[in-house]
């Protein structure tokens, strides 16, 4: 767990906020490249989940192993929760809610990294 | 067109989805503190932290479920709540030795959960009147 790998998904994810937030502004229906894009984001998330946990089990550091996991497991159910939701919604704001959706895993992703440096509790 | 005087549908679907976020942020972390956390002289505080939280799932499901009047309340509870624990937590850093989604007005969130409440209030007040839309 580096800062290298949770500001670069903190990045992807305000990378797909702002082409999320760009269907928004246009109007454009839930298109195939955002669900693409969400999907390499999930594929991260799973990585990191798992790479996380592992990293967890071997690492010497004093890191809240409880609340590190929960936010590595709500990293992973966003994005899939955030479609669904955004599908069902035919207005402009389908898309809206994965602009949300990832910003908030983008948050997510920053305050992991403060769990596993000991900085937020 | 979905129905626009329904709480749930359009921009209301944005809105639902961030008291989603509050919504699990807030009691998650209450629940976390109260679980491994609480000791007797932080049992207010903690307590209030779950308040919180369970303000920010009954705004959310009132939301969802276009209980206008439900909201209403649950939005208001909240607005005083982060503007008075907001208020106290400047005023006096002990009465909140760890801090809740609304101590210093949610500068750790942000401050979203200071605007959320007006937002939530502005969409009430446009859900009920459809014409001004």
């Amino acid at each position: 767990m580096t800062d290298l790998v949770a500001y670069g998904i903190a990045i992807v994810a305000l990378g797909v906020a702002a082409y999320a937030g760009w269907h928004t502004y246009h109007r454009r229906d839930f298109s195939n490249p955002l669900f693409y894009a969400i999907a390499v984001l999930e594929l991260l998330l799973i990585a990191l989940l798992i790479g996380g946990s592992v990293a967890l089990s071997s690492t010497t550091r004093d890191v809240d192993g409880v609340l590190f996991v929960s936010y590595l497991v709500t990293l992973v159910v966003i994005p899939p929760a955030a479609v669904l939701w955004g599908i069902a919604e035919k207005s402009r704001w389908g898309t809206g809610v994965v602009v949300i959706a990832m910003l908030t895993v983008g948050a997510l992703s920053v305050r992991l990294l403060g769990i596993w440096k000991g900085t937020y509790a | 067109m979905p129905d626009r005087s329904d709480t749930s549908h359009g921009f209301g679907r944005v809105l639902v989805a961030v008291y989603a976020v509050f919504a699990l942020a807030a009691s998650a972390r209450s629940i976390f503190q109260l679980v491994s956390k609480v000791e007797s002289d932080t049992v207010v505080p903690y307590a209030l932290s779950a308040f919180a939280g369970i303000v920010y799932v009954v705004a959310t499901y009132a939301l969802a479920r276009n209980h206008t009047r439900l909201a209403l309340v649950t939005i208001t509870i909240e607005l005083v709540g982060v503007l008075l624990v907001g208020a106290l937590s400047l005023v006096d850093q002990g009465l909140f030795p760890d801090q809740t989604v609304w101590s210093d007005f949610g500068q750790g969130y942000g401050f979203i959960p200071l605007v959320l409440p007006f937002v939530g209030l502005w969409w009430l007040r446009r859900s009920r009147s459809p014409q001004d839309v």
